[in-house]
């Protein structure tokens, strides 16, 4: 009984969201945005975000690079270092790790903003000013996650190839122009754009998930719980689409 | 102005609000008074068109908002200035930014125009050179004067307050008290409060209606109350904890 409830309760969640989904897209779609608005955002989601993406790309980078030349290794191919850092940073690494640096950076923070302005009746007060929440709160989050996401995720490929880069040139003495020729050598245009589509499907996600999980709280204790669904499931919903996307890209 | 007609309204099979039924003339103050949890913010929020009502109905300027559309409904709410409980200032925005939201909104002016129509409105609540201030440094008082400030600007016709004395020193009860009678005289707006404090509640209002478990009990002039039999009404006005209404009863 307690497994058909979850369930239930899972596709009731789904369901919601889906509407919520919908009404974002609507609005979306149906007027222009100022520029005031989504340049708070996007420096609050995008540039404030670089600095934790830097670190984590970078020294994944270097971890990558220390994997891979550790299997290398016997087979006297540490050169290979590069094409493989710079196709798992593009194609997966640089996406999700990215995505999932910015779910629980600002998607816990919008949640926390909006769940705090729910319970401190300012969502009701919108509403009576005739301004759609979803419209004035949601939209320019979702607009700013979607261009940031992929300006993030290149960034982060970038840093992470410099980082398997330091390896190579430290430890493996490989030229700088031979590292980054077998860096764009085994790059395909398919690579980075399947991770460009990766990082705008996980910016929307991060965007629709952690406002939803805002407008549910009616009590600060339920905040603090919602922040944590947020970053929680957040993180399910990328690594899903992550293998559905993944494989789609392989079948297409 | 505001007809509200048998108006239910339920959370999760619990009566909240049972067959409301009163009405605010154009121009009077009128006063929702009752214990805390009374269901009187549930009933603003209902009339404001926030919640939806499950029984019955509610008239504002003769058009019965309970199944209106959005587009319809945004229409009538800018006929409302509302102050919450607890102020609900915009907490990313400025005072200014907070005090001239309606007009950022809804109106064509420019921004030079909405800074000078803030700036007389906070004279107007007694508040200057706070332009600049975030709500967070603001005391309870002033927060409560910024939010008037916000609800008065575009000159709506009806002013609702929640609970406008809630939280705040009896000095700066004394100021909101004051303001909200000036801000009457002036405007000769409709003047809806909710409170739960009796002796603001009667110094402000002309009629009021009394609501215990989601039941007006009581409605008519100030005066009236003087005559009214009703024990749960002369409990409430005593002030005293013997009686008919219950700890547990709201």
């Amino acid at each position: 009984m307690l497994i058909l409830k979850r369930i239930e309760h899972l596709f009731n969640y789904i369901g919601s969201l889906g509407f919520f989904v919908k009404d974002i897209l609507y609005y979306f779609f149906s007027k222009r945005r100022r520029l005031r608005s989504l340049s708070k955002e996007i420096i609050f989601i995008g540039i404030d975000s670089v600095g934790l993406v830097s670190l984590i790309s970078f020294f994944v980078g270097i971890i990558i690079a220390f994997q891979t030349a550790y299997q290398l290794k016997a087979f006297s191919s540490e050169i290979y270092i590069a094409s493989l850092v710079a196709l798992s940073l593009t194609r997966e690494l640089g996406p999700v790790l990215s995505s999932l640096v910015v779910a629980a950076r600002s998607g816990a923070s919008i949640t926390a903003q909006i769940g705090s302005m729910k319970i401190s009746e300012q969502i009701d007060a919108l509403e009576t000013f005739a301004v759609e929440p979803i419209d004035y709160l949601v939209v320019p989050k979702f607009i700013s996650l979607i261009l940031c996401m992929p300006v993030l995720v290149v960034y982060a490929d970038f840093l992470g190839i410099l980082g398997g880069y330091l390896v190579g040139a430290l430890k493996f003495s490989i030229p700088c122009n031979f590292y980054f020729k077998m860096t764009f050598d085994a790059l395909e245009y398919k690579d980075i754009v399947s991770g460009l589509i990766k990082s705008v499907c996980f910016g929307g996600i991060i965007a629709c998930v952690s406002c939803w999980e805002g407008f549910r709280p009616i009590s600060s204790l339920e905040v603090a719980r919602a922040v944590t669904h947020s970053v929680v499931r957040s993180f399910m919903f990328i690594i899903v689409f992550d293998c559905i996307l993944t494989a789609f890209f392989y079948f297409l | 102005m505001i007809k509200v007609e048998n108006l239910s309204k339920f959370f999760e099979n619990k009566r909240v609000l049972d067959k409301v039924n009163f009405s605010v003339n154009k121009g009077e103050t009128f006063l929702i008074i009752g214990r805390s949890g009374a269901g009187k913010t549930v009933l603003l929020k209902t009339i404001i068109g926030l919640l939806k009502a499950d029984k019955g109905r509610v008239i504002v300027d003769n058009v019965d908002i309970t199944n209106l559309d959005k587009k319809g409904l945004d229409k009538i709410r800018l006929k409302f200035g509302v102050v919450f409980q607890g102020s609900a200032l915009f907490d990313s925005l400025t005072v200014e930014e907070n005090v001239g939201f309606a007009l950022y909104q809804h109106s064509n002016l420019s921004s030079f125009q909405i800074r000078q129509k803030v700036k007389e409105t906070l004279h107007l609540v007694g508040l200057e050179n706070i332009e600049h201030l975030y709500p967070y440094e603001l005391s309870g008082g002033m927060r409560k004067r910024v939010a008037i400030a916000r609800a008065v600007i575009y000159k709506p016709q009806i002013l609702i307050y929640d609970e406008p004395t809630t939280g705040i020193d009896p000095i700066s009860v004394d100021k909101i008290v004051s303001l909200i009678e000036d801000l009457h005289k002036r405007f000769f707006v409709t003047s809806l409060v909710v409170t739960h404090d009796l002796n603001i509640g009667l110094k402000l209002a002309d009629r009021l209606a009394f609501l215990l478990g989601g039941k007006i009990i009581f409605e008519g002039n100030k005066d009236d109350l003087s005559n009214v039999n009703d024990e749960r009404v002369i409990q409430f006005l005593k002030g005293s904890s013997a009686g008919p209404i219950k700890e547990m009863e709201v």
